[in-house]
């Protein structure tokens, strides 16, 4: 069994989000970038089902030299060798068409990216390379189990959760519950450095978005503080000035 | 050129978020001078879909099928493409739903349409341009998208949009559209939904519990405050983690970003990553027995003070204000 898990290099979770060149440009400055969280999920459900089923684990990731690290991140996790398209991702569109032309040549068994990345939070890269490639997609998926060529998974709909069969090829994205995320360990991390990283480089789409500036949300007043023996101040200030219930 | 929008049922009734959306696309209709129509899927009364000319939709297309009662990602996806090219759409709306999250992406591929995910507000259409103004970095900030395409599809963040009624009825029409036998590849085998429970996601007021609140067996007074208020529940990272709540109440950068009317969150400090999913809430209601937990610095009203002893209080000040009223 084949699978792909498509990666993205993300500001680590803590990062304080600022902007320059009049907030036409993420500040990277000091910023630590990581592997997208929802990613790490979909490497370690994929590594635990080809530990299962004998296969192998292939990251790939549509990005410049610098994004590297996080790569070998992915390596050292697990994951058997990795795909590096040496291009900016522009928007969601040019990173999933990239990852479809790389699939049309080199086909997988199955394709997970994260239910989101945590930077422009589209959803949308999994979709766009199951249109792109003609097979089903299931967004936001909390379990995953693979029985012969077909795989039972569960989606999150509002409110609860629907269990489908898909058969196999589909491309997936992960959330919280679908495997627990594995942390390198020292051989790993030593593998990490000898295992294939091949570059190839990026085909040419057409652009059809491009991201024009930044805007951070307007800081909310000083917050009205209620002592804690006059809970029913609350009530009213929520009735009467917030007007929410 | 026309404005098509994606209305949503769940059980054949459509939700207040299919209003929002419906709402937003008349408004963009307006902006163009263009029409709105409408396209259900699923079993959907007459009078249900009628009703959705309220809101500003001119037409509905209906399409009522036993096979696509249930939503099915491609099939679903091909019906409104195929509507879209029908209609003359250039603009296709839906809301970013857990289904719109998947379609959003193959009508993208499918119209070769830029796509605005997550949009917060309407198009800014200045000098000719098309930009939209979504939720970036998980709700620690907002990116202004320019669409270049012929062909766009937005879908709008819950409760980022106000329900506005029109004075107008819309004409109903069957709409059939032929489906590929690979639609259908994936099937649903179960659907399990707690419909006595407000969806987390669009609901108007979310209650939220975190450590502070020690134990799993604690959650009893937040589940009562919830249900008084008509309320979702939610919960911080670390609770689902320990597995006191399930995933899918987590909310926060990992988890779901939520938008509602009123948040209250109890025994939560307030961590970055948390505040990243709630802050574009429009009241936040902070309750911590630490003055100095970092939430109350982005709350617009909060009590110091132990959640043991302040939720029995706000459940019977609540009981007490809801009597009266």
């Amino acid at each position: 069994m084949k699978i792909l898990v498509c990666i993205s290099n993300v500001p680590d979770t803590t990062t304080k989000i600022t902007f320059t060149d009049n907030n036409t440009q993420f500040n990277t400055n000091g910023v630590q970038f990581i592997l997208n969280p929802y990613d790490e999920i979909a490497l370690a459900r994929a590594i635990e089902l080809t530990e299962a089923n004998n296969g192998s684990v292939t990251v790939i990731n549509v990005g410049e030299i610098s994004t590297e690290p996080t790569i070998r991140k992915a390596l050292a996790i697990g994951a058997t060798d990795a795909v590096r398209i040496n291009a900016l991702p522009h928007d969601a569109w040019f990173v999933a068409y990239q990852i479809a032309q790389y699939i049309k040549a080199n086909p997988f068994d199955l394709i997970l990216t994260g239910r989101e990345s945590i930077d422009y939070n589209g959803s949308k890269v999994a979709g766009m390379i199951a249109e792109l490639l003609d097979i089903p997609s299931v967004s936001i998926i909390k379990k995953l189990d693979i029985d012969g060529n077909s795989a039972t998974v569960e989606r999150e709909i509002e409110g609860g959760k629907e269990v489908l069969t898909i058969p196999l090829p589909f491309v997936a994205g992960t959330a919280e519950g679908v495997a627990e995320v594995k942390i390198p360990n020292m051989r790993g991390i030593m593998s990490a450095r000898t295992k294939p990283l091949n570059v190839i480089e990026a085909v040419s789409v057409k652009t059809l978005s491009d991201v024009i500036s930044y805007e951070t949300p307007a800081p909310r007043g000083q917050v009205k503080l209620v002592p804690a023996d006059d809970v029913a101040k609350l009530v009213s200030l929520l009735h009467e000035e917030a007007r929410v219930i | 050129m026309s404005v098509l929008v994606y209305t949503e049922n769940a059980d054949g009734k459509f939700k207040k978020s299919t209003f929002e959306i419906v709402s937003y696309a008349r408004a963009i209709a307006n902006q163009l001078g263009t029409k709105l129509t409408a396209i259900s899927i699923g079993t959907v009364s007459a009078a249900e879909l009628a009703a959705l000319g309220k809101y500003g939709a001119e037409k509905v297309l209906n399409v009522s099928n036993d096979k696509l009662k249930n939503f099915i990602n491609q099939a679903y996806a091909s019906i409104i493409a195929e509507a879209a090219k029908k209609e003359n759409a250039d603009i296709v709306i839906l809301s970013n739903s857990f289904s719109g999250r998947g379609l959003a992406p193959r009508l993208g591929v499918k119209l070769e349409a830029g796509v605005a995910d997550g949009a917060v507000a309407l198009p800014d259409l200045t000098d000719g341009n098309f930009r939209v103004k979504k939720t970036a970095f998980s709700g620690k900030a907002f990116a202004i998208v320019e669409l270049t395409s012929v062909n766009k599809v937005i879908s709008l963040t819950p409760n980022s949009y106000k329900v506005v009624e029109a004075n107008s009825t819309a004409s109903v029409e069957d709409f059939a559209a032929e489906n590929k036998a690979t639609d259908f590849a994936a099937v649903i085998k179960d659907i399990v939904r707690a419909t006595d429970k407000v969806s987390l996601p669009d609901a108007d007021i979310v209650v939220s519990g975190g450590r502070g609140l020690k134990g799993p067996e604690n959650w009893g007074m937040v589940e009562e405050l919830a249900d008084l208020l008509g309320a979702a529940l939610a919960c911080s990272k670390p609770v689902s983690d320990a597995g006191w709540r399930p995933h899918s109440e987590h909310v926060g950068q990992t988890g779901i970003a939520i938008s509602p009317n009123l948040y209250i969150a109890i025994g939560i400090s307030g961590a970055i990553q948390h505040l990243a999913g709630v802050s574009s809430s429009k009241v936040i209601v902070v309750i911590n027995k630490d003055a100095e937990a970092p939430f109350f610095k982005v709350a617009d009203y909060g009590i110091v003070g132990d959640a043991f002893d302040v939720v029995p209080k706000l459940i019977s000040a609540i009981k007490q204000f809801k009597a009266s009223a």
